[in-house]
C-alpha cells in the first residue's frame, strides 16, 4: 500500500511523518476501484506535497456496505456505551501522544501556523474526543407517565451509518466534532475529508485500529465533493449525513437526501457574523477580540466576525487601534515561530478573496489597509480593512472567507441590530459593551445561533453550536449534538388495557 | 353551486341533528378574505358523492400574504413579547371552545372525511382538545440550560421560537393533525401559516372562528386551504417561512425537503407513510391480539399512517388467529358514517378508492389469496369491504407498498429472527406491534424492529406524552410529547466573557 513520508525540519517542529495514502475501509488501507489520485498542494508555495487516492461512488458503496455490516454485527447497541467510551478515550490518548506530528501535518496541509494547529486544532480535537467519550454511557431516554395500565418510555438508539463530510479549514477538529458524538451514540461512520486537506484524517486511521475500534466502524474515503461526497449523500444505506461547508453544497446535500432515502441531514454552513461595538467598551481588549474574530485562521472560519459595527462615539479611536493591531499581525511561513497568519488554502480561494477585495473597491468602499497579495509565492493575502461600507455591497452581504474586515459606523442600538440582522445568514454574533442590560438585549435580539458577549470565536465543547436561517440545520457540540446521532423510539407496553 | 362567505349545513341523522355554520373563506391576519385569484373547490361527501359546499382555495399569492401577516405578527405582538403563561391561557381557551363545540365539529369532520361520527366524537375531538391542553402546559416551561465551562465565562442556551411556521396537514385526521402541529408551535411562540388539505378544510375553517374567539392576536394563526402543488409548494418555497411541519405522503415529503433545500434552507419535520408490522407470537392472548390487530388495520378506514397493515402470525396459532380475525373483519359494519352502529365509512375520494382497489387487484394478480372482501361495498360512495389477504410473499406490492385502505396482508412465520428480518424489510419505519407474554421476547423484538414507535401487546394506542415519528423513510422529527418542542425552537448559545483576557 502506498504511503508518503515527510521530513519536517523547521524552527517549530523537527520530525518525520509517514502517512498511508489509500482509502481506509473496513480496517485496512485499500486502492480505490477507479485508481484515481488527487494532488495535495502546499499553499505556502503552490507545490505538490504528495498524491493521495481519490475515492468515487464505487468506493463509497464498498465503505457503506462495510459500515452497515460492522454496525449490525459488532457495533451499535451490541457494544455497551462504556466500551465505546473507552475506545474514544484511547483514541484521544493516542492523538495526544502524537500531537506535535499531527499539528505539523495540519500546518503543512492547511497553511495555518504550527503553534495554532498545536494549541488550537489539536487540543480541540483531543478534548472533543474525550468529551464525547464521557457521554457514551449516558445516552438516555425518558420514562413517561401515562396511566396505570401502560408502561411507556423512549430509547435513543443509534441511527446506523453516518456519513461525515468535513471541510478544509479545520480538518481534524471538524472530523473529531463529528465522529465524537456519532461513535459515542453507537453509529458506524464514513468520513469524507476535503480533497484539499486529507493528511491528518489519513494519519489518524492507524490510531483507530490501535484504539480498538472494530473493522468497518470508522472508514475514511477521500475524494471530491462532486463524486465521493455526492455518492455519500445519495447512498441508500447511509442513514444520516453531517456536513460542514458552504451553503451552496449544503443545499445540494439536502436536495439529494430528499430524492433518495430521506436520510437525516445536519448542516453547518456559512456566515457573515456581525460584531457590534458600543461606546463604553474596554478598547484594548475589544480590538484584540475583534481582530481574533475576523483574522483567526486567515479569515477562513464560518463564524468569522466579518462585519464590524462600531458606534460613532468610539469609531475613530477604534479604527486607529484596530488598524495598528491588524498591521502588526505577522504574515508568513506557518512554521516560523512568530507567524500569525499563513496562506489561504488554495489558488481558487485566493482568487475568490481577491475578487471580493476588487468588488469592495469598485462598489465604493475604502481600503484602509491591505487589499493586496502578500509576497510573490503561495496564496498569502494581507490583512485587509474596508471602511465606508454600505449594507448592499458584496463585501457586506456575501461570505468572503478571507482576512477582510468590513467596518460600518452606527449611531443607535436599534439601527445596529437591524443592520446586523440584514443577512440571510445567522451563525454567530458578538456584542461588546459594559452595560449588562444592553449586552443581554443585543445578544438576544440578533438572529444567530451563537451570541458572544465581550468576546468572539471563543468556543466551548460543552456549549451547542449551529445556525439560524441559512447558516444551517441542527447543532454540534454539547449534549445537544447527541440528538442528531440518535433515532428516538417510543415503546408503549400494555400492562392491562383490554379491548 | 353559489359561493357564500359562510355556509350552514343541516344535519338530520340518527346520531346528530343540528345546523352547523362554517366560514368558507381564507383566514389571514384575523380576517376572512377571498383568495386573490378567487379559487374555489366543491367539497364532496364521500359517503354519497354529493356536493357539500363550495369553499375557497388559496394559492401562492395567498400563502405569501399569510406569511407576511405571520411575520409581522411574530415581530410585533407574538414571539417572546408574549410570556409563556399568556400563550398558555390562549391555548387553554381554545381547548375549552373545542370542547364546547365538539358535536358540531365532529359532525363536520364525519361529513367531510367519511369517518364515523362516533369515531370523530370519541377520538378525534377529545385528542384535539387534549393536545391543546398538553401544550398549553408546556408554554411557560420552554427551557434551555446553563452550562458549566470555566470560572471566567458564563454559558447558557435559549430555546427561542423559530418565527413563522408553515403547517401542511392531510385529509385523514384533518383537525387532530392540524392541532398536533399548531399547539406546540404556538406554545413555543411561533406564528402559523397552515395549509389544510383541499379535500377536508371544514374543521379547520370552523376552528378559525374559535381562534378568533379565544383571543389569539391577528396574524398569529393564518389558515389557507389549498392544493398541494400550488399552495403547499408555496409554503415549501417561501423565503419568509422559517420552518415547515408536514404530515402526508412520502412522495410529497420529498418535494417539501427539496423545496426547502432550494429556497431558504428552512427547517423541516416530516411525518410520512408507513407499512407497520404487527407480530403475533404463539403465546399471545389470541382474542385480545385479534381485537387489537383488527383495530390496527381497519380503524379510520385503513387511512392511517401507523396502520398495522402487515400481520405476521406464528405458525402454532396461525389457523386459530386467522379464523378469528376473518370472523371479526366480516362482522365490521360498513356504511353511513352517521348511523350509530357503523364501524367503517367510505374512503376519502374516488382517487383513493381506485388506488386501494388497484392494490387489491395487484394482490390477486401477484398470487396472494383473497380470504375476505376485495370488492366495493354498496353502489354509492367510496366504500370498500374490509379485505384480508393470506399467502402473501415479501415482494408483493400489497406487502411492500402503503395501501392506505382497509386491506390486511397476513403472513405466517416460525422463528423470531425470521420475522424481525421480514418486519424490517421495508423502506418505512413508523411503528410496529408485538404480541407475546414473554418479557424477554417482548423487549427484544420491540428493540430490534426499526420503527419510531413500538407497541407491546396492543396497536395504535397513542399517548400525548410520547413522541411519534418515523425511522428511515417514514420521516424526520417528532410530533407529541416534550420532544416535539425541539421542532419549534431555535437554540441560541450565549457566551459571556467575565474575565478572559486575550
Amino acid at each position: 500500500m502506498s504511503s508518503f513520508t515527510y521530513q519536517f525540519d523547521t524552527p517549530s517542529y523537527k520530525g518525520t511523518s509517514t502517512v498511508s495514502t489509500g482509502l481506509f475501509i473496513n480496517g485496512k488501507f485499500v486502492e480505490p476501484v477507479e485508481k484515481g489520485t488527487i494532488e495535495v498542494v502546499n499553499p505556502v508555495n503552490g507545490k505538490v506535497i504528495t498524491s493521495v487516492a481519490a475515492g468515487t461512488a464505487a468506493d463509497i458503496d464498498i465503505a457503506a456496505r462495510a459500515a452497515r455490516k460492522a454496525y449490525k454485527e459488532r457495533w451499535g447497541l451490541k457494544v455497551p456505551g462504556v466500551q465505546r467510551g473507552r475506545m474514544l478515550n484511547k483514541l484521544a490518548d493516542l492523538l495526544e501522544a502524537n500531537a506535535d506530528e499531527f499539528a505539523a501535518l495540519e500546518a503543512l496541509d492547511v497553511g495555518k501556523a504550527f503553534r495554532v494547529a498545536r494549541n488550537g486544532d489539536m487540543s480541540g480535537s483531543i478534548a472533543a474526543l474525550r468529551y464525547y467519550a464521557g457521554w457514551a454511557d449516558k445516552i438516555q431516554g425518558k420514562t413517561i407517565e401515562t396511566n396505570a395500565k401502560k408502561l411507556a418510555y423512549t430509547r435513543h438508539e443509534p441511527v446506523g451509518v453516518v456519513g461525515a463530510i468535513v471541510p478544509w479549514n479545520f480538518p481534524l477538529t471538524m472530523l473529531s466534532f463529528k465522529i465524537g458524538p456519532a461513535l459515542a451514540a453507537g453509529n458506524a461512520v464514513i468520513v469524507k475529508p476535503s480533497e484539499l486537506t486529507p493528511l491528518t484524517a489519513l494519519r489518524l486511521c492507524p490510531l483507530f485500529v490501535e484504539a480498538g475500534f472494530p473493522d468497518g466502524v470508522i472508514n475514511v474515503v477521500n475524494g471530491y465533493g462532486s463524486t465521493a461526497g455526492q455518492a455519500l449523500s445519495e447512498h441508500m444505506a447511509v442513514d444520516k449525513i453531517t456536513f460542514t461547508g458552504s451553503t451552496l453544497t449544503g443545499r445540494k446535500i439536502m436536495e439529494t437526501a430528499s430524492k433518495t432515502n430521506l436520510k437525516k441531514v445536519t448542516l453547518e454552513l456559512g456566515g457573515k457574523s456581525p460584531s457590534v461595538i458600543f461606546d463604553d467598551v474596554d478598547l484594548e481588549q475589544t480590538v484584540k477580540w475583534v481582530s481574533h474574530g475576523i483574522f483567526m485562521n486567515h479569515g477562513q472560519a464560518c463564524t468569522a466576525g466579518s462585519r464590524i459595527f462600531v458606534q460613532a462615539g468610539i469609531y475613530d479611536r477604534f479604527l486607529k487601534a484596530f488598524t495598528e493591531h491588524a498591521s502588526s499581525l505577522k504574515v508568513g511561513d506557518p512554521f516560523a515561530r512568530d507567524t500569525y497568519q499563513g496562506p489561504q488554502i488554495s489558488q481558487t480561494q485566493f482568487e475568490r478573496i481577491m475578487g471580493y477585495i476588487k468588488s469592495g473597491k469598485e462598489e465604493g468602499a475604502t481600503v484602509h489597509i491591505g487589499g493586496e497579495r502578500h509576497g510573490n509565492e503561495g496564496y498569502f493575502i494581507q490583512p485587509t480593512i474596508f471602511t465606508e461600507c454600505k449594507p448592499n455591497m458584496k463585501i457586506v452581504q456575501e461570505e468572503i472567507f478571507g482576512p477582510v474586515a468590513a467596518i460600518i459606523k452606527f449611531a443607535t442600538e436599534e439601527e445596529a441590530i437591524e443592520q446586523a440582522n440584514n443577512t440571510v445568514y445567522g451563525l454567530a454574533c458578538s456584542v461588546f459593551t459594559r452595560d449588562i442590560d444592553r449586552a443581554i438585549r443585543v445578544a438576544h435580539s440578533i438572529e444567530a445561533g451563537t451570541a458572544w458577549i465581550n468576546c468572539h470565536n471563543s468556543s466551548e465543547l460543552s456549549v451547542p453550536f449551529g445556525g439560524f436561517k441559512q447558516s444551517g440545520i441542527g447543532r454540534e457540540l454539547g449534549e445537544y449534538a447527541l440528538e442528531h446521532y440518535t433515532n428516538l423510539k417510543a415503546v408503549h407496553v400494555n400492562i392491562g388495557h383490554r379491548l | 353551486m353559489a359561493f357564500e362567505s359562510t355556509y350552514t349545513y343541516q344535519f338530520d341523522t340518527a346520531v346528530y341533528k343540528g345546523a352547523v355554520t362554517f366560514p368558507t373563506q381564507l383566514f389571514i391576519n384575523g380576517e376572512f378574505v377571498n383568495p386573490i385569484n378567487k379559487g374555489t373547490i366543491d367539497l364532496i361527501n364521500p359517503a354519497t358523492c354529493k356536493a357539500i359546499a363550495r369553499v375557497s382555495v388559496g394559492d401562492c399569492e395567498d400563502i405569501e400574504l399569510a406569511a407576511q401577516a405571520a411575520r409581522a405578527a411574530f415581530k410585533e405582538h407574538w414571539g417572546l413579547k408574549v410570556p409563556g403563561a399568556a400563550r398558555s391561557k390562549l391555548l387553554h381557551k381554545l381547548a375549552d371552545l373545542v370542547d364546547t363545540n365538539t358535536d358540531q365539529i365532529a359532525a363536520l369532520e364525519a361529513l367531510n372525511v367519511g369517518k364515523t361520527f362516533h369515531a370523530a366524537k370519541a377520538q378525534d375531538l377529545p385528542i384535539t382538545s387534549s393536545i391543546l391542553r398538553y401544550y398549553a402546559g408546556w408554554a411557560d416551561k420552554i427551557q434551555g440550560k446553563s452550562i458549566q465551562t470555566t470560572p471566567d465565562k458564563i454559558g447558557f442556551t435559549r430555546h427561542e421560537p423559530i418565527g413563522v411556521v408553515g403547517v401542511i396537514v392531510p385529509w385523514n385526521f384533518p383537525l387532530s393533525t392540524l392541532i398536533m402541529k399548531l399547539a406546540p408551535a404556538l406554545a413555543c411562540g411561533n406564528t402559523i401559516v397552515a395549509k389544510p388539505s383541499e379535500f377536508t378544510p371544514l374543521s379547520a375553517l370552523f376552528l378559525c372562528t374559535l381562534i378568533r374567539e379565544a383571543g389569539f392576536p391577528r396574524g398569529v394563526v393564518n389558515i389557507v386551504p389549498g392544493y398541494g402543488d400550488t399552495a403547499g409548494q408555496a409554503v415549501g418555497e417561501s423565503m419568509i417561512i422559517d420552518k415547515v411541519a408536514f404530515t402526508g405522503s412520502t412522495l410529497t415529503g420529498r418535494k417539501i425537503m427539496e423545496a426547502a433545500a432550494k429556497s431558504n434552507l428552512k427547517k423541516i419535520s416530516l411525518e410520512l407513510g408507513g407499512k407497520s408490522p404487527s407480530i403475533i407470537f404463539d403465546d399471545a392472548d389470541i382474542d385480545q391480539a385479534v381485537k387489537w390487530a383488527i383495530n390496527g388495520i381497519f380503524m379510520n378506514q385503513g387511512e392511517l399512517c401507523v396502520a398495522g397493515s402487515r400481520i405476521y402470525v406464528q405458525a402454532g396459532i396461525y389457523d386459530n388467529f386467522l379464523q378469528k380475525f376473518t370472523e371479526s373483519a366480516q362482522c365490521l359494519s360498513v356504511g353511513d358514517p352517521f348511523s350509530p352502529d357503523t364501524f367503517q365509512g367510505p374512503q376519502i375520494s374516488e382517487r383513493q378508492f381506485e388506488r386501494v382497489m388497484g392494490y387489491i387487484k395487484s394482490g390477486q394478480e401477484e398470487g396472494a389469496t383473497l380470504r375476505l372482501g376485495g370488492e366495493r361495498h354498496g353502489t354509492e360512495g367510496y366504500f370498500i369491504q374490509p379485505t384480508v389477504f393470506t399467502e402473501c410473499t415479501p415482494n408483493m406490492k400489497i406487502v411492500q407498498e402503503e395501501i392506505f385502505g382497509p386491506v390486511a396482508a397476513i403472513m405466517k412465520f416460525s422463528a423470531e429472527e425470521e420475522v424481525i428480518e421480514q418486519a424490517n424489510n421495508t423502506t418505512y419505519g413508523l411503528a410496529c406491534s408485538v404480541y407475546t407474554k414473554d418479557i424477554d421476547r417482548a423487549m427484544r423484538v420491540a428493540s430490534n424492529i426499526e420503527a419510531g414507535t413500538a407497541w407491546v401487546n396492543f396497536t395504535n394506542w397513542p399517548d400525548l406524552g410520547l413522541p411519534v415519528g418515523g425511522f428511515k423513510q417514514s420521516g424526520a422529527g417528532k410530533d407529541l410529547g416534550e420532544d416535539a418542542l425541539e421542532n419549534y425552537t431555535n437554540i441560541k448559545a450565549v457566551h459571556i466573557n467575565i474575565g478572559i483576557k486575550i
